[in-house]
């Protein structure tokens, strides 16, 4: 045998850090409208360029164009802009919230607004989304009262989930919102035994799964890829691949796949990438897999493409670790910008419009808040009882616990 | 010499075990560039390169695994699990594996791995971030489990931990990681600065795993306690005026039953606290032990200060976390009988 080179660990770094330049030139963009738009019923193995490609709409000029574009009508474009700048507008209320102490702690979507909000509409009354902690655009867009998200923020005397939960993990069985866990990807699978138990039953309702590009890594994800292809359940398995994990970029978790969105491949899911910026392909390519799942034609697998703009939580410091103007440079530009000039470019919309509609939705946040504040914040005014700590643990209290409450003097 | 938080400390360790031993490697999820989210690891990347400090996938049974592969080729890796209640899905390669490799391969195999979590309460971290899953690992036979209650011990065990041939649970209770704590969070928080037990000295040393040490002395009961619990009972027994020994476990396995017996025996009365549930909980084993071994100069019934046996809440956390005034009245009960 001929002798070999002492081997050496690869570890793969990003192209940039905090100084350098941000080089986003590895992204492929193609052009709006290039990629096709196969049949619900497609073989996967005839749409496996999908997997490494990106299903776009808007063009560069605000245009729709090629064959997934015209899924939506100009009102519900509207109503879809009208949802992402209210999350936003919320986001930037409940940082400084988080700032002035009335919560302990804060996860914002800036940049990832288009993901959850089109992909919602996409959803039908009794579908269950499993989430993580990114996609609170599912409530907004599907009618979830502000307030009460506001109140499980404070965990205050009105908290829906009585002070149990950490601020954003929210839970609403009645919008389609499973209960939110801390421990990433755990949901995944989840989304998937729904999903089983919904075609077990007969049902006709869907699920859709949540998960990080850097959670993709957890057990959980490939777990729900076996289970989601071996029964062929009727779930949409969404990667939002925001580019980033706390500190750690997403070639970390990626390795040497080509995409996220490849991974299906193996299993002989259909796995598609789409343009997590641009609504109007996010929302076409969800409202194909949920035709796929309804049609009981099994799961589909989806690469959101986009970037987190801010930082991943109220803890963390992205210049410690990226380029400050890396957001700037990303090429896929801003959700809110891009759908905005395509409604001015279908002449349904305009600059004063935005502008109005932007202090209306201001007024809205606050008085929102207001009306949370009045049960109270974190550290101030009302709170859960605390008799709520021992409740709910079991569906009837057991002896041991009942001791306890007690010798907490409640 | 320097002083150190017990951040700083446990750093050091890593370096002094880095440069002692070059197959000491360290790893975990943003532990590489970015240094751990609690900055635990910071520099030792630039310091040793990619191939001794690099970050993982989120996956803890990929970190934790992995860690037993190379212990089985002969590296000694010293593993971060970002928060100690997301060591779960890792549980099958620690229990099943790490812990009885060695058994099973008749020593032909050994895992000197250490595997460091922040665990416990006090910051706000809801339920999946204040855990204390000390007895979860107690009850595995084959692993070690360190739980530091000061950054000179933090640095000193987990030196020893690295150095140990056997797998080591080495969890830092995060709520100590800037400052002690006293249980009174409505009042400032003290810096290790201002702590004997922040001056830290620069190179190697150890502290062996398996003796504890006692905090305060005593002759009127004996309190078992570790991490920061140590620090809130040392509060408790200062506002109660009770004339306790406060002993800081400091390793639960191996255990040092002989400083417990010991201290029993001379004050006749027993107090233990953690922050994890009750039920099961490593109070349960250290009230068998005692009353196994000090039945007879035993004048009250043990008491048991812990967290409820309910998940731990975000809101209420300070009506989850054992205060002062919990233990307090367990001294007074302990006291009373
Ligand atoms: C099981 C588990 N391990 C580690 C963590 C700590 N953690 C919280 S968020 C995060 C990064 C997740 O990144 P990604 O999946 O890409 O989602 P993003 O935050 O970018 O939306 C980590 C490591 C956790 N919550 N759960």
């Amino acid at each position: 045998m001929e002798p070999h080179a002492p081997l050496s660990l690869h570890v793969p770094e990003p192209e940039v850090r905090p100084g350098d330049t941000p080089d986003f030139s590895s992204v492929k963009i193609p052009k709006a409208g290039s990629v096709p738009r196969p049949p619900v019923d497609v073989d996967p193995r005839e749409i496996r360029d999908h997997a490494f490609s990106i299903i776009r709409v808007l063009n560069r000029d605000g245009e729709a164009v090629g064959p997934w574009a015209g899924s939506l009508t100009p009102d519900e474009l509207m109503a879809g802009l009208r949802h992402m700048m209210t999350l936003r507008a919320f986001d930037a209320r409940m940082l400084t919230a988080q700032r002035q102490g009335k919560t302990s702690f804060y996860m914002q979507h800036m940049g990832e607004e288009a993901v959850s909000c089109a992909f919602r509409m996409a959803m039908a009354p009794g579908d269950m989304n499993f989430p993580t902690y990114r996609q609170a655009g599912l409530l907004i867009a599907g009618g979830y009262p502000m307030v009460d998200m506001m109140n499980q923020i404070f965990s205050n005397e009105a908290d829906p989930l009585k002070g149990r939960q950490l601020p954003v993990m929210y839970s609403s069985r009645e919008h389609g919102f499973f209960s939110i866990s801390g421990n990433l990807g755990t949901q995944f699978i989840q989304a998937v035994g729904w999903a089983m138990a919904s075609a077990i039953s007969g049902d006709t309702r869907i699920a859709a799964g949540w998960i990080g590009d850097g959670s993709t890594a957890e057990s959980d994800f490939h777990a729900a890829l076996v289970f989601a292809s071996t029964y062929r359940a009727p779930v949409v398995l969404n990667i939002v691949n925001n580019q980033w994990a706390i500190s750690t970029f997403q070639g970390i978790a990626r390795g040497g796949a080509g995409t996220f969105a490849a991974r299906g491949l193996g299993f002989g899911i259909p796995s598609l990438r789409v343009d997590g910026n641009d609504y109007l392909a996010v929302h076409a390519v969800a409202t194909w897999a949920a035709e796929r799942a309804r049609r009981g034609l099994g799961p589909t697998l989806i690469e959101h493409v986009t970037y987190r703009v801010g930082a991943h939580s109220t803890s963390d410091d992205p210049s410690a670790y990226r380029p400050k103007t890396e957001s700037d440079a990303w090429p896929l530009g801003d959700p809110v910008i891009r759908l905005k000039s395509h409604l001015i470019r279908l002449g349904v919309w305009s600059d004063e419009r935005h502008t109005q509609m932007e202090a209306e939705i201001s007024d809205e946040v606050i008085a929102a808040q207001r009306e949370a504040e009045r049960h109270g914040t974190l550290h101030a005014g009302g709170k859960p009882s605390v008799r709520d700590i021992f409740e709910d643990v079991y569906a009837e209290m057991p002896p041991h616990l009942r001791r306890q409450r007690q010798q907490a003097g409640v | 010499m320097p002083r150190m938080t017990m951040i700083e400390a446990i750093r050091s360790a890593m370096y002094v075990s880095m440069e002692r031993d070059e197959k000491v490697v360290v790893f975990g999820e943003d532990v590489g560039f970015f240094g751990g989210v609690f900055r635990c690891t910071a520099g030792l990347q630039k310091k040793y390169g990619t191939s001794r400090c690099f970050d993982t996938p989120i996956s803890e049974l990929g970190i934790v695994g992995v860690a037993v592969g190379m212990a089985a080729y002969g590296l000694r890796p010293c593993v971060e699990i970002q928060f100690a209640d997301y060591v779960y899905p890792a549980a099958d390669q620690i229990v099943s594996e790490a812990a009885r490799l060695r058994y099973r391969s008749a020593g032909q195999f050994t895992c000197p791995i250490v595997i460091r979590m922040p665990t416990g309460g006090g910051i706000f971290g809801g339920q999946t971030h204040s855990q204390s899953p000390e007895a979860l690992f107690t009850h595995v036979a084959g692993l070690k489990v360190v739980v530091p209650s000061n950054p000179v011990d933090a640095k000193g065990l987990l030196i020893a931990a690295i150095e140990d041939p056997d797998p080591v649970i080495f969890l830092e209770p995060k709520r100590l990681y800037n400052g002690p704590f006293d249980g009174h969070h409505d009042r400032p928080v003290t810096a290790w600065s201002k702590h004997a037990l922040g001056e830290v000295a620069e190179g190697h040393f150890t502290v062996p795993l398996g003796k504890a040490e006692v905090r305060r002395e005593g002759s009127a009961v004996t309190v078992l306690a570790y991490g920061t619990m140590v620090h809130v009972a040392l509060a408790a027994a200062e506002e109660k005026g009770i004339d306790a020994e406060i002993i800081d476990l400091r390793t639960l396995i191996p255990l040092d039953l002989d400083a417990v017996v010991a201290s029993v025996k001379k004050t006749g009365r027993c107090v233990v606290v953690h922050e994890a549930t009750f039920t099961s909980g490593f109070g349960a084993e250290l009230a068998a032990l005692v009353q196994e071994h000090c039945f007879y100069h035993l004048e009250a019934p043990i008491q048991r200060v812990t967290g409820w046996d309910t998940p731990y809440p975000h809101a209420l956390e300070w009506d989850y976390f054992p205060g002062p005034a919990r233990i307090g009245e367990a001294l007074a009960a302990a006291m009373e009988a």
